[in-house]
C-alpha cells in the first residue's frame, strides 16, 4: 500500500511559516516608531503610549472582525456605520428609553449582532455580493442613526458607561483591557478552533470545505454575525469614551480597519489571517495618526495617508505573492 | 443487500438533465469502473452520493440508509469518501489540517466547555497516515501549496482514508500522474479490495480499469448504457457503449 510522489526536490522555502505575524508588518511597525521617536520628543513618552493604545482599541476592535470576514473571502464595508448605529442605540436606550445601563451596552452588541446577521444572511442565502451588501449596510445603518437622532448626538450616559471609556485602572485606559481581552479571546477563536479554522478554508476553498461537511452558507452568516458583533463592541468603546450616541461617529472607519487587517498580513482574498498579525496592524494605523498628529498634519492629509497605504499594502502583499510563486 | 443501492436518481441544472434516471449497485469489497465520455454525468452522479449536489427524484441507500437529504458531513461519517478531481485541498493549510479536514480532533481548554483544535494529536495521526501510506511528503507541516502535484495527491488520499471508510471513491485518480504513480494507485485499489473497502473509480484510462476493477458500469447522457462484468467484456465493447455505438 504505497503511494509515492516520486522525484520531487525539497523546496527551499519549504518550511511552513508557523510565525503568527509577518516580520514584514513588524519591520513596518518598529522603524514607523523609530522615526517617529526622532521627529517627535512626545512621541515615546508613557502618556502618549497609553494615548495610541486607546487610539488603536476602537479601531483594533473592528479590525479583528474584519479579519474573520476576510479570512473567509469576504469583506465588511459597514463596519464603521454599525459602530456608529451601535452607539446611538446604546446611549438612546440609556438615556431616551429609561433603560439600566446594562442593558444598554447590551443593545450596542445586539444592534452590531443584528446588522452583522442580516449582511450575513443577505450574502449566504440570497447569493448577493459582500462587497454590495456590506456597501448597502453602510448606507442603511448609518441613515437610521442619523433619523433616531436627528443628526443630533445623544449626550450624557451613567457614570459606570463612562468608566468603560474613560476609567484608568492602574492608569492604563479601560479600552484598552477590552481590546487586549477582545484579542487574546479571538486569537484562540480564530487560530485553535474549528470556527477559525473553517473560516480559512472557506477562504481558501469553498468547494473542498463543502465536500469535506464544513457547512459553508451558515459558517458565512455566523462571520458576518461576529464581524458585527465587532462592530458593535467598537460602538460601544466609542460611545463611552466620548459619553455620547454620535449619528456621526466611526465615519470612514472601515477603512482604517480594512487596512490594519492587510497590513497585518491577512490575504485579501481569504485563507490566511491571523489575529496578532491584526493586532500589529491595528498598531501601526494607530502609530501612523498619532504620529501625523503630534507632527501638526492636517486630518485632511491623513486621510489621504491612510488610503495611500491600503493601496500600497495590497500591492506589496501582490507583488511578494507573485514572487514567492515563481 | 448492497452496500451503495442507487435506484432512478435524476438530477437536473436549470434546462440540463445530467442524471435521467440512474439505477445501479456496488457490493463490499467491489471495484466498480464508472466510465462515460465528458459530460456523462459520471461527476455529477458521484457528487450527489456525496451529498455534495442534491438528487431531484430517486433514491440513494447505503447500507440500508437513505442519503438522499443528507449533508456531506453526515455521509462522510456513514464511510463514504470521495476523492475529488481538483483533490479538494486548502492549498493554505497544512497537510495535517487537510487530512483531518471536517474531522480535526479537539480537546478541552484547561477543562473549560471551549472545545480547541488538538494540533499535537492532528500531527501525531497525519504522520502516521502518510507514513502508511509510504507517502513522500517531506513534512505534515508543509503547506498543502508548497507540494507537487503527486504528493498533493497522496494527500487527498490519505484523507479518504483515514477513518475507515467502506466505500471509497475515486474521480480521475491517475490522469495527472506519472506512469510509476498510476502503478501505485492501482495497487492501493486492489489492497482495499483486499480490506472489503469497495471502490467506485471513474477513467478514461481503459486499460487501468480492466487492471483493477470487477465491474464496469458505463454512462451515456446520464443514463446507464452498459453494467457488465470485466471479465465478460471487452475494450473495444466498452468504447461502443461510451460512444453510444452499441
Amino acid at each position: 500500500m504505497t503511494i509515492e510522489a516520486a522525484g520531487i526536490p525539497e523546496s527551499k522555502r519549504g518550511r511552513r511559516g508557523r510565525l503568527m505575524v509577518r516580520l514584514e508588518s513588524v519591520v513596518v511597525l518598529a522603524v514607523l516608531v523609530a522615526l517617529l521617536s526622532v521627529l517627535s520628543p512626545y512621541f515615546l513618552s508613557v502618556s502618549n503610549t497609553l494615548n495610541i493604545l486607546l487610539a488603536t482599541a476602537v479601531i483594533g476592535v473592528l479590525a479583528f472582525g474584519a479579519t474573520f470576514v476576510i479570512a473567509a473571502a469576504g469583506i465588511d464595508l459597514s463596519l464603521g456605520s454599525v459602530l456608529g448605529l451601535s452607539g446611538v442605540v446604546g446611549a438612546l436606550s440609556i438615556n431616551a428609553w429609561g433603560m439600566p445601563w446594562p442593558v444598554g451596552l447590551l443593545f450596542c452588541l445586539g444592534t452590531g449582532a443584528l446588522c452583522g446577521s442580516i449582511n450575513g444572511l443577505l450574502v449566504a442565502r440570497a447569493g448577493i455580493p459582500a462587497f454590495i451588501v456590506t456597501l448597502g449596510m453602510l448606507g442603511v445603518a448609518r441613515g437610521l442613526a442619523l433619523v433616531l437622532t436627528n443628526g443630533v448626538p445623544v449626550y450624557g450616559l451613567d457614570d459606570a458607561v463612562v468608566y468603560i471609556g474613560q476609567g484608568r485602572p492602574a492608569g492604563v485606559p479601560f479600552p484598552v483591557f477590552v481590546f487586549l481581552a477582545a484579542a487574546a479571546l479571538l486569537h484562540l477563536v480564530l487560530g485553535h478552533t474549528r470556527f477559525g479554522k473553517y473560516a480559512l478554508v472557506i477562504g481558501d476553498n469553498e468547494g473542498a470545505a463543502r465536500a469535506m461537511g464544513v457547512r459553508v452558507q451558515r459558517h458565512r452568516i455566523a462571520l458576518y454575525a461576529l464581524s458585527g458583533t465587532m462592530a458593535g463592541l467598537a460602538g460601544l468603546l466609542f460611545m463611552a469614551r466620548t459619553n455620547a450616541g454620535d449619528p456621526t461617529g466611526g465615519i470612514n472607519y472601515e477603512l482604517t480597519a480594512i487596512t490594519a487587517t492587510i497590513l497585518g498580513g491577512t490575504n485579501l482574498f481569504g485563507g490566511r489571517a491571523t489575529i496578532a498579525g491584526t493586532l500589529i496592524g491595528a498598531l501601526i494605523m494607530g502609530v501612523l495618526q498619532n504620529g501625523l498628529n503630534l507632527l501638526a498634519v492636517s486630518s485632511f492629509y491623513q486621510q489621504m495617508a491612510i488610503g495611500t497605504v491600503l493601496v500600497l499594502a495590497v500591492w506589496l502583499d501582490q507583488a511578494n505573492r507573485a514572487r514567492g510563486q515563481r | 443487500m448492497s452496500l451503495l443501492e442507487l435506484e432512478g436518481v435524476q438530477k437536473r441544472f436549470g434546462a440540463v438533465w445530467a442524471l435521467r434516471g440512474v439505477t445501479f449497485a456496488v457490493e463490499p469489497g467491489e471495484v466498480v469502473a464508472l466510465v462515460g465520455d465528458n459530460g456523462a454525468g459520471k461527476t455529477t452522479l458521484m457528487k450527489t452520493i456525496t451529498g455534495f449536489h442534491r438528487a431531484d427524484a430517486g433514491s440513494i441507500r447505503f447500507d440500508g440508509v437513505a442519503l438522499d437529504a443528507r449533508q456531506p458531513g453526515e455521509i462522510r461519517r456513514l464511510g463514504i469518501e470521495m476523492i475529488y478531481q481538483d483533490l479538494a485541498l486548502a492549498k493554505m493549510q497544512d497537510v495535517a489540517s487537510n487530512i483531518f479536514l471536517g474531522r480535526e480532533p479537539t480537546r478541552r481548554l484547561f477543562g473549560t466547555p471551549i472545545r480547541i483544535i488538538d494540533r499535537a494529536r492532528t500531527e501525531r495521526e497525519a504522520e502516521v497516515m502518510i507514513r502508511k501510506l509510504g507517502a513522500r511528503v517531506p513534512s505534515v507541516r508543509y503547506t498543502v501549496g508548497q507540494l507537487s502535484g503527486g504528493q498533493q495527491q497522496s494527500v487527498a488520499i490519505a484523507r479518504a482514508l483515514t477513518f475507515d471508510p467502506r466505500l471509497v471513491i475515486m474521480d480521475e485518480p491517475t490522469a495527472a500522474l506519472a506512469v510509476r504513480e498510476v502503478e501505485h494507485v492501482l495497487d492501493l485499489i486492489r489492497e482495499l479490495r483486499k480490506q472489503g473497502i469497495a471502490v467506485i473509480l471513474i477513467s478514461h484510462r481503459l486499460t487501468d480499469v480492466f487492471a483493477v476493477c470487477d465491474r464496469i458500469v458505463a454512462l451515456r447522457q446520464g443514463e446507464v448504457v452498459a453494467d457488465e462484468a470485466i471479465a465478460s467484456t471487452t475494450m473495444s465493447s466498452v468504447v461502443a457503449h461510451i460512444v453510444g455505438a452499441a
